[in-house]
């Protein structure tokens, strides 16, 4: 009990200081931040409950005030924002790719988080992204869709990361890839 | 850690935290209801006068929390002036900006505390699921205590990457990074057991 709130805790607070450390950029001139790559390794690294909880913990620090999101943002405010879907989509999206990673123990771990990262922090994120767009700012689901896909280059980069650091991790490390080791 | 909560005391930050965060509710619920250009134009002209009745500093503070929205209003602004409908563009930006307004008026004038009071009294019912309210706020604490930490030690990572090499760090210091959380992790929930876990909150 103690070892998963713990855990839980440090993942939290793992995704602010990944949003916070200005020298973590991703390289390739893309001017996009580690925050959503923070979000997928909770998916991937300490599997679905576990992850969607540090996820869920983050935001609501975010909420009461704490300015973690990335750029120093946080309070309320966000939540009234466009962006609010995503936020919603934060801790599913890790939810997913926990579930993913936990059940398919097939194929290599690389392509099994690269797979799952895309499922979870692409698609779910953007499915819930994209409703909170259209109703933020009302526009039909197509037309937010055309808004938020911008983002897509710079999260498949962030997936394929994800996927690569796992896959690291366990193989430095078999016993810290938690998602593989005591999944329930 | 800076909360987002305004040094510059004002009268709301005695009102109860419960009462500001249901008002905030039932307003933004409300924005959303309407799509009269003009009752937006005077919501926001209002949010504006309370954002100014504390004074210059806060007024501005708050004016910068809405720059985040600057690339949304350009991509309204841009697409309804494209399809002739500038007053629906005007009423969406308009609505846009009261809402997020007036959330970050009441994160302002609450303190971090009391807003702890009031997820304590909203978790409430989830202690039924099995959540328990003391583990949930020790949670939180380690989250305030342990982010600025991380950060240290990240930071201090890529100083050491930079004293070994003159290529930026990028991605590849996520890595040990996260292993960092996660020994913590493991040294943290050690040092919990060893003064008796979470059973020995529960006396209290």
């Amino acid at each position: 009990m103690e070892k998963n709130v713990t855990l839980i805790a440090l993942f939290a607070a793992l995704i602010a200081a990944l949003g916070l450390i200005p020298p973590v950029s991703l390289g390739f001139g893309v001017p996009i931040t580690a925050q959503s790559l923070g979000i997928m390794l909770c998916g991937t690294i300490l599997g679905a409950k576990r992850g969607g909880l540090a996820v869920m913990l983050f935001l609501l620090l975010v909420a009461i005030g704490l300015p973690l999101l990335s750029g120093g943002r946080g309070g309320l405010g966000v939540f009234a924002g466009p962006s609010v879907g995503f936020l919603v989509g934060f801790p599913i999206a890790a939810f997913v790719i926990g579930l993913i990673v936990e059940k398919w123990r097939a194929a290599p771990l690389l392509i099994v988080a690269g797979v799952a990262s895309v499922l979870g922090g692409i698609v779910v994120m953007y499915v819930f992204g994209i409703i909170g767009m259209s109703v933020m700012l009302d526009k039909t689901l197509v037309e937010a869709a055309k808004i938020a896909l911008v983002y897509v280059p710079g999260d498949l980069l962030k997936a394929g990361i994800a996927a690569m650091l796992t896959s690291a991790l366990a193989t430095a490390r078999p016993a810290s890839v938690l998602s593989r080791i005591d999944a329930h | 850690m800076i909360s987002l909560t305004s040094p510059v005391k004002t009268r709301a930050h005695g009102w109860p935290a419960g009462a500001k965060l249901a008002g905030l509710c039932a307003v933004t619920c409300g924005l959303f209801l309407t799509q009269n250009l003009a009752l937006h134009a005077a919501v926001f002209a209002g949010v504006l006068l309370l954002s100014a009745l504390p004074g210059r500093a806060f007024f501005f503070a708050s004016i910068r929390h809405l720059r985040v929205l600057a690339p949304f209003i350009i991509i309204i602004a841009i697409w309804h002036l494209w399809t002739f409908d500038g007053a629906k563009g005007a009423t969406i930006i308009l609505r846009m900006l009261s809402a997020v307004a007036l959330a970050n008026l009441v994160t302002m004038t609450t303190k971090l505390t009391d807003m702890i009071d009031v997820i304590q009294v909203l978790s409430r019912p989830l202690t039924r699921f099995g959540l328990r309210a003391n583990v949930l706020e020790l949670a939180i604490a380690m989250v305030i205590r342990l982010t600025p930490v991380l950060v240290d030690k990240g930071t201090r990572l890529s100083e050491a990457w930079s004293a070994r090499s003159h290529r930026r760090a990028g991605w590849r210091i996520v890595l040990p990074f996260t292993i960092i959380a996660l020994d913590d992790a493991d040294q943290v929930a050690e040092a919990l057991r060893a003064r008796g876990g979470f059973d020995a909150l529960e006396e209290k």
